[in-house]
């Protein structure tokens, strides 16, 4: 059953050191900062995260890079413009990264979520981040076989929640929160507003309850994106 | 057999995206790669059907917002503010790389550093000892659309050729190009090849100049 948390502390609960951590978010589209800052004040370090970016500029998940507390990074695409402190911190020595093709990374969450035990693509065939992956030919087409990614908890943002747990999302916001809410032992969710069950369009909800540990009404989180009721 | 020339080359950008979105057919569904070729839906023509997916989320994307209706939470590959099209919609990103690697997108269209005359594409690294990587998409879209054409200039800055017969960076895909539009020429790479390069168009250059620029031997006219 689905808790209704009052603070995004509360409804982060305890992330152990050295937990994996799904972090939703296109850059800072569907990022969910207000609960990457719970994370950031609790304390908790030695993290693996697994994120499509490494953070833009200063933003919450830039912080937790900046701060030394994420150990180990998953993700498709950490080089950008802004990306300074997850740059001096590879340049560093500081953060391992796994390098991930987007639509794999997708996948690969999608199959811990889905219990498949692994997966042939033909993604990457060829290239360096095949390297040292079996493959197969199926079909006439060269294919790599890949695992899945699960994670200890996942961090989503999503537009409203009703008291079941039930999920929509807002626009290109929702990118990696469906698969992630799938994969992790736990997920939270921060959202605009948590109506009551009943009030959210059953063949609307995009993420169903039964993948939500908690939920958390933030009134800031689309006063960002300019959005009104 | 002589391959359509135009007297005056090089295109301009804008003229390559011209000449792209020529090709793209009425009603396609098309992904446009970030960089050069999002200059390609611009001269998509008025009425032409054609629905751009973007692989962060969403089918029927529509031009650049106006500056008071920017949404943080509706943007494109680059993370570029878009708007939505009527009948447009949005999915998570499992679906939209099953979407692209399922066959189901008619055509994308990619920049590149190096194409094979193959059609191997090399568009994620420059291969420099201490650069930081990234490969986003990339891979995804080399080798899930239907049909995956490069957007590219035809040599870089230092006047190399970047149609070569074996790229030396890092590959995205092996295979997966069939056509290169350029400022100078259109070429037909790989399985559209017959396995070599062959001229489809050109732009201010003989075949012959276009040899000698390149270190190839090309078919096509």
């Amino acid at each position: 059953m689905t808790r209704v948390a009052e603070t995004a502390r509360e409804a982060l609960g305890d992330v152990p050191d050295g937990a994996t951590v799904m972090i939703g978010g296109f850059g800072p589209a569907g990022q969910p900062v207000e609960l990457i800052e719970a994370l950031l004040a609790s304390g908790a370090g030695d993290l693996v995260v697994v994120s499509n970016n490494a953070g833009n500029g200063d933003d919450a998940l830039a912080r937790l890079v900046r701060d030394g507390r994420v150990r180990r990074i998953v993700c498709s695409f950490p080089r950008q413009v802004d990306s300074w402190h997850f740059d001096a911190a590879y340049r560093a020595g500081r953060i391992e990264l796994e390098l991930v093709p987007q639509g794999n990374l997708a996948e690969r969450i999608r199959a811990a979520g889905a219990g498949i035990g692994a997966f042939f693509t033909p993604t990457g065939y060829g290239t360096p981040l095949a390297e040292g992956k079996e493959t197969r030919v199926l079909d006439g087409v060269p294919m790599v076989l890949e695992t899945p990614i699960r994670a200890d908890v996942a961090l989503v943002k999503a537009h409203r929640a009703d008291t079941a747990g039930n999920l929509v999302y807002r626009r290109t916001a929702r990118n990696f929160g469906p698969v992630m809410a799938t994969a992790s032992s736990r997920t939270v969710a921060q959202v605009r507003d948590v109506v009551p069950a009943g009030a959210l369009d059953p063949e609307a909800v995009v993420t169903p309850g039964i993948y939500v540990e908690a939920v958390v009404a933030l009134d800031s989180v689309t006063a960002v994106a300019g959005v009104s009721a | 057999m002589t391959a359509p020339a135009r007297a005056t080359g090089p295109l301009t950008r804008e003229q390559i995206a011209a000449r792209v979105a020529a090709d793209i057919p009425a009603g396609a569904y098309v992904n446009l790669g970030i960089g050069l070729p999002t200059l390609v839906g611009d001269h998509l023509p008025p009425g032409s059907g054609v629905t751009l997916h973007t692989e962060n989320g969403m089918l029927g994307m529509g031009p650049a917002p106006a500056p008071g209706d920017v949404d943080p939470e509706l943007v494109n590959a680059g993370k570029v503010p878009v708007t939505e099209l009527p009948g447009a919609s949005y999915f998570h990103q499992a679906d939209s790389f099953a979407m692209m690697r399922g066959g189901h997108i008619d055509v994308c269209v990619l920049g590149a550093f190096q194409v094979s005359t193959a059609g191997d594409l090399a568009n994620w690294s420059t291969g420099a000892p201490d650069a930081i990587p990234a490969v986003g998409g990339a891979m995804d879209l080399a080798v899930g659309a239907r049909r995956t054409v490069v957007m590219m200039t035809l040599l870089t800055k230092d006047g190399a050729p970047k149609l070569v017969t074996e790229c030396t960076l890092p590959l995205t895909g092996v295979g997966c190009v069939s056509r290169v539009y350029s400022d100078r020429a259109v070429l037909d790479v790989g399985t559209g090849g017959r396995g070599g390069a062959a001229v489809v168009e050109r732009f201010g250059v003989s075949h012959a100049e276009l040899e000698d620029l390149l270190g190839l031997s090309l078919e096509g006219d």
